[in-house]
């Protein structure tokens, strides 16, 4: 979930993009939310990648996690010093090969990358929103998405695929929308947060609403509440990694010093990166943006929403075939979630397979360079987009 | 493909259905999938395994074959195949009566411990045998069984199954060829590979 930290600009990429945007639910159809409130209008931002074939049927969706957003890949101008933020993935040759597969990526519903969220103008007050945002939900990002598919003409989706909460929203997808999902690719990610995983959003939340900045919601016109949300950034960056993974990048080294210095500076490299990775988020993203995403996360349950409290009976309403893909430490959504949703997906007879991969880089293992990763989804997307050609 | 797998593939009929446990990088899978359009699906243990089955097109998941046959309903299967697997499995009536009720039929195969090589190292050195089947010394073995075509036999009467087809065969792990042993096949057989099903 933290996109953006490692790239680099060598490398083949699918070259210059251009972010979209696309506006529906226009009042008096505005979409009506799960929480049952109404939202509209409805601005979704998205990018697309590679051709749509004649028959339509290769394209990709991808789902990005909390903090991403619509650039997967590629650069908005020749001076960009940073890809998009799955680049390592997305791309001529790479494990979602732009030659082969139209690619379509959206900002969530709730963010502050382009979609409509709690920084967008009411149209109602002409102020933004703050506080005032109804409380959106995976579904509603899954449908505001189905929304923009439908815009571009696409009826069926050759995969989905996300990490994360961007995996949460795949799933959300194949029972939600079975007659458009062929395929399905959760990666690190859950059918419902753990207490663990709520406990440290909770945390988040609170660094943020416990900044006076806040006020409740309601900084636009003010200063932001960048102390909070940079906390929220650095508790959810220690979650990110593991412990073996902090070990390895840190250890108990010193940040440009030889002896501790007394005081309460950053004297250790794990607290300097934390610090920077802080720092550096308030820069790129919305305080309140953090909250809302972080509790549709903590909401979504699918087993609840989906299957009256039964996985099982969730995923009897897909079709999909799958390859869900777990990393050895990832201690946010260790394998034990992806393994009861595929023993779920099993206990229907769906087509799934399961990876565990040995990584240890945490959560984040995901979104870094992983040549097992890409060579699976790479080989999953082929043998789907085969067989899917031949019914 | 190996022998034994050449002729598990040829019991098995177009367009069925069928589980690979312990299916190694899937080369069953995938010639039953290419040439006889099975719809398959494989377990295995090892990551490294498991991600080859996946690059070739493959539905595989990663775990042990013990308690992943648990998750599947009554007779999801035609055949559920478990091909050298047998004398590495800590329980092996459970894993059997596993095997029967997933899947239709079962196939089993497994190195026999009564051919005559083994046989005779045991009786003129008096060390534990290593053969090409059985390469390995008594503590760096992953085959904690020996198990004899008779003692398959006599397992089907206990645990109350029915060998429907048996062959014996000789060859070693990795040759692609072999022949099929009708004489005393308890003492010039390599291996056994049989079809078993349910009802007595």
């Amino acid at each position: 979930m933290s996109e953006y930290i490692e790239h680099d600009k060598a490398g083949v990429s699918v070259g210059l993009v251009e972010k979209k945007s696309y506006t529906f639910a226009e009042p008096p159809d505005e979409m009506i939310l799960e929480c049952g409130k109404k939202l509209g209008p409805i601005t979704i931002a998205y990018e697309t990648f590679g051709q749509l074939d004649k028959d339509r049927g290769n394209t990709v969706l991808i789902c990005h996690a909390l903090s991403g957003d619509s650039h997967v890949a590629g650069f908005y101008s020749p001076k960009d010093p940073k890809p998009g933020w799955w680049d390592i993935m997305v791309g001529p040759g790479k494990g979602i090969d732009t030659n082969k597969y139209f690619i379509v990526c959206s900002n969530i519903l709730g963010s502050c990358m382009g979609s409509t969220g709690p920084r967008t103008y009411n149209p109602k007050t002409m102020e933004p929103y703050g506080h005032d945002f109804p409380v959106v939900s995976i579904g509603d990002m899954v449908r505001a998405q189905k929304a923009l598919l439908d815009h571009l003409g696409i009826k069926k989706v050759l995969s989905v695929i996300g990490g994360s909460i961007g995996g949460m929203q795949v799933l959300e997808w194949s029972v939600r929308y079975p007659e458009m999902v062929v395929s399905a690719v959760p990666l690190a990610t859950t059918t419902r947060h753990s207490a663990l995983a709520i406990a440290f959003n909770e945390v988040a939340r609170q660094a943020i609403m416990a900044d006076p900045n806040w006020k409740n919601g309601n900084y636009y016109s003010g200063p932001r509440p960048d102390l909070g949300l940079s906390v929220a950034r650095m508790i959810g960056h220690i979650t990110y990694l593991s412990d073996e993974s902090m070990r390895l990048k840190f250890g108990r080294r010193l940040q440009e010093k030889a002896n501790l210095s007394h005081n309460f500076d950053a004297d250790f490299q794990v607290e300097n990166y934390l610090r920077y990775q802080g720092a550096k988020f308030v820069d790129r993203f919305d305080a309140n943006s953090f909250l809302y995403i972080t509790k549709a996360a903590d909401y979504f349950d699918l087993e609840k929403q989906h299957g009256s409290g039964s996985a099982v009976k969730a995923f009897s309403k897909t079709g999909a075939r799958f390859l869900v893909v777990s990393f050895t430490s990832d201690w946010l959504y260790p394998t034990y979630h992806s393994k009861s949703m595929v023993k779920a997906m099993k206990k229907n007879g769906l087509d799934v397979s399961f990876c565990e991969i040995e990584a240890q880089w945490g959560h984040d293992a995901f979104l870094l360079p992983n040549v097992r990763l890409t060579a699976l989804i790479k080989n999953f997307l082929e043998s789907t987009h085969t067989e899917s050609r031949k019914q | 493909m190996r022998f034994d797998l050449q002729i598990i593939a040829s019991w098995i009929e177009k367009g069925s259905k069928v589980l690979d446990l312990g299916c190694g990088e899937g080369d069953l899978l995938y010639f039953l999938k290419h040439n006889k359009d099975v719809k398959c699906t494989g377990v295995e243990r090892k990551e490294s395994r498991v991600a080859r089955c996946i690059e070739k097109g493959l539905s595989v998941l990663q775990g042990d074959i013990n308690t992943e046959v648990l998750d599947y309903p009554d007779n999801t299967f035609d055949y559920a195949v478990l091909s050298q697997t047998l004398q590495q499995v800590y329980e092996p009536s459970e894993l059997i009566r596993s095997l029967l009720r997933i899947g239709k039929k079962g196939i089993v195969s497994f190195p026999n411990f009564s051919y005559w090589r083994v046989r005779l190292q045991l009786l003129m050195t008096g060390y534990a045998p290593i053969t090409r089947q059985l390469p390995y010394e008594w503590y760096n073995t992953p085959n904690i069984r020996v198990i004899t075509l008779k003692d398959f036999r006599k397992f089907s009467k206990q645990v109350d199954f029915k060998i429907v087809k048996e062959i014996a065969i000789n060859s070693h792990s990795h040759d692609r060829s072999g022949k099929i042993i009708k004489f005393l096949p308890d003492l010039y057989a390599t291996y056994g590979i049989f079809l078993i099903g349910k009802d007595k």
